[in-house]
């Protein structure tokens, strides 16, 4: 018997593989990975820094301890180089392997901006573990941080490098922190008390030329201005990996096209995660996971299933002025807003007086799920 | 009273906070809490994963 194979050990491969143990305790399951395939919490990236967490302590279980508890085979530090959709097979580090069915859970890779300068290649980016291990090496000692990107991974670094004690100087051509989140209120708001820490804010700006300057480092933006540094860190946002799938055959559009089902347009092939594009959708967040590695569980355990999204609040770490969004779709309407001393509470209502999103801040983030119990779902 | 923090999304649970809009009271035990509860941000099931205790008062 084939196995099922999946490729790819984040949260959305391991998730899949529990929920799929859960349904079926027999069907041969591989799993490949790139890194070392230990699970880990990626949402906590972003804030362990002040907590003092190193990436050994934010490592929870080894491969070795993952694929004795889900009864898997896991391919570690394994690059999978070919996937031949009529075959059935994955060429993954010198093995073949021939599937029964297919998971493409591959994850996100991060922008990168185009930077001039001879110091553009010393640029971080944390999108995994290691990244976050060469990450604490790499601002170990300093004290000035530039970071890329004020949207909801930036202003978590943010708070969380200010916390620790660095100093932090934001760039980003939106005029505000989670610009394409927050109405203006909230996000103004959101501003003043990361300026509260001692963080800088330079919006409406691009960085353009990263240079060697002594043992610093000369950040120069799209108006000129230059910033000193000893570190510039970049969280502008994330690109699906479709490259595979491309490769491969596969429909690609922003991400690996999937239907309801997580199916691709290849047979027996199906994407999740934040590789996928649902139903049209690019939803790079942990709840869409979820929910999409339960539905997928049930189709691969032998009930076809499609994927149901309720809404689904973002948490927005950000300890200074804690925030959660649901953002509305595109439909006409307007913001109303509510603003005490304690937060904001922002509700976005349809010409027709229906709530179809929030951005809630402060004390009002415990209001989140009584909200988003009165939206209506993204899919339903 | 313990604090807990979800291993997926790094929720954290204060016992002697509790959850008083989900309907959990300030100082419900992480043991009380029931088995079909699942985390309010990422919706990870009790039954699947553990909270890491993080901080013993």
């Amino acid at each position: 018997m084939h196995p099922i194979v999946i490729l790819g050990s984040g949260l959305a491969g391991y998730t899949l593989a529990r929920e799929l143990r859960k349904l079926d305790t027999a069907v041969p399951l591989v799993m490949v990975s790139r890194d070392d395939a230990s699970f880990y919490s990626k949402p906590m990236l972003s804030n362990a820094l002040a907590a003092g967490r190193s990436a050994a302590q934010l490592a929870g279980s080894s491969a070795a301890q993952m694929s004795a508890q889900l009864s898997t085979r896991i391919l570690a530090h394994t690059e999978v180089r070919e996937i031949d959709i009529a075959a059935r097979t994955v060429q993954a580090g010198n093995e073949s392997i021939t599937y029964a069915k297919l998971v493409l859970a591959l994850g996100a890779d991060p922008i990168s901006l185009p930077l001039e300068g001879d110091a553009a290649g010393e640029v971080i980016r944390v999108n995994d573990l290691a990244d976050y291990a060469r990450f604490r090496t790499a601002i170990e000692g300093r004290k000035r941080i530039a970071l890329l990107g004020a949207g909801l991974i930036g202003c978590e670094f943010a708070n969380d490098l200010a916390a620790a004690g660095y100093a932090v100087e934001v760039i980003d051509p939106a005029p505000r922190p989670l610009g394409r989140l927050l109405p203006e209120a909230a996000g103004n708001r959101l501003r003043a008390a990361l300026e509260d820490l001692g963080i800088g804010f330079h919006l409406g700006r691009t960085a353009r030329a990263l240079t060697r300057a002594g043992a610093g480092l000369r950040l120069e933006l799209s108006d000129g201005s230059v910033i000193e540094t000893d570190a510039v860190l970049s969280a502008i946002g994330l690109k699906p990996r479709t490259g595979l799938a491309v490769h491969a055959g596969i429909r690609v559009n922003r991400g690996i096209v999937t239907d309801r089902r997580l199916a691709t347009s290849a047979a027996d092939v199906y994407a999740l995660g934040d590789c996928a594009e649902v139903d049209g959708q690019l939803l790079p967040f942990v709840m869409p996971i979820m929910h999409a590695a339960r539905a997928l569980a049930q189709t691969l355990a032998g009930t076809p299933t499609q994927v149901s999204y309720p809404a689904m609040p973002v948490v927005v770490k950000t300890p200074a002025l804690p925030a959660v969004v649901c953002p509305p779709p595109a439909v006409a309407g307007g913001w109303r807003v509510e603003s005490d001393d304690a937060g904001i509470d922002a509700r976005y209502e349809d010409d027709r007086g229906r709530l179809r999103g929030f951005a809630l801040l402060g004390a009002a983030t415990a209001r989140k799920n009584a909200l988003a119990q009165r939206l209506p779902p993204v899919l339903q | 009273m313990k604090i807990w923090q979800c291993i997926v999304c790094g929720f954290v649970y204060d016992e002697a906070k509790g959850l008083p809009e989900d309907g959990i009271a300030a100082g419900t035990r992480w043991d009380d809490i029931p088995a079909d509860w699942a985390c309010p941000d990422c919706g990870v099931a009790k039954a699947d994963f553990e909270m890491a205790e993080v901080v013993a008062a």
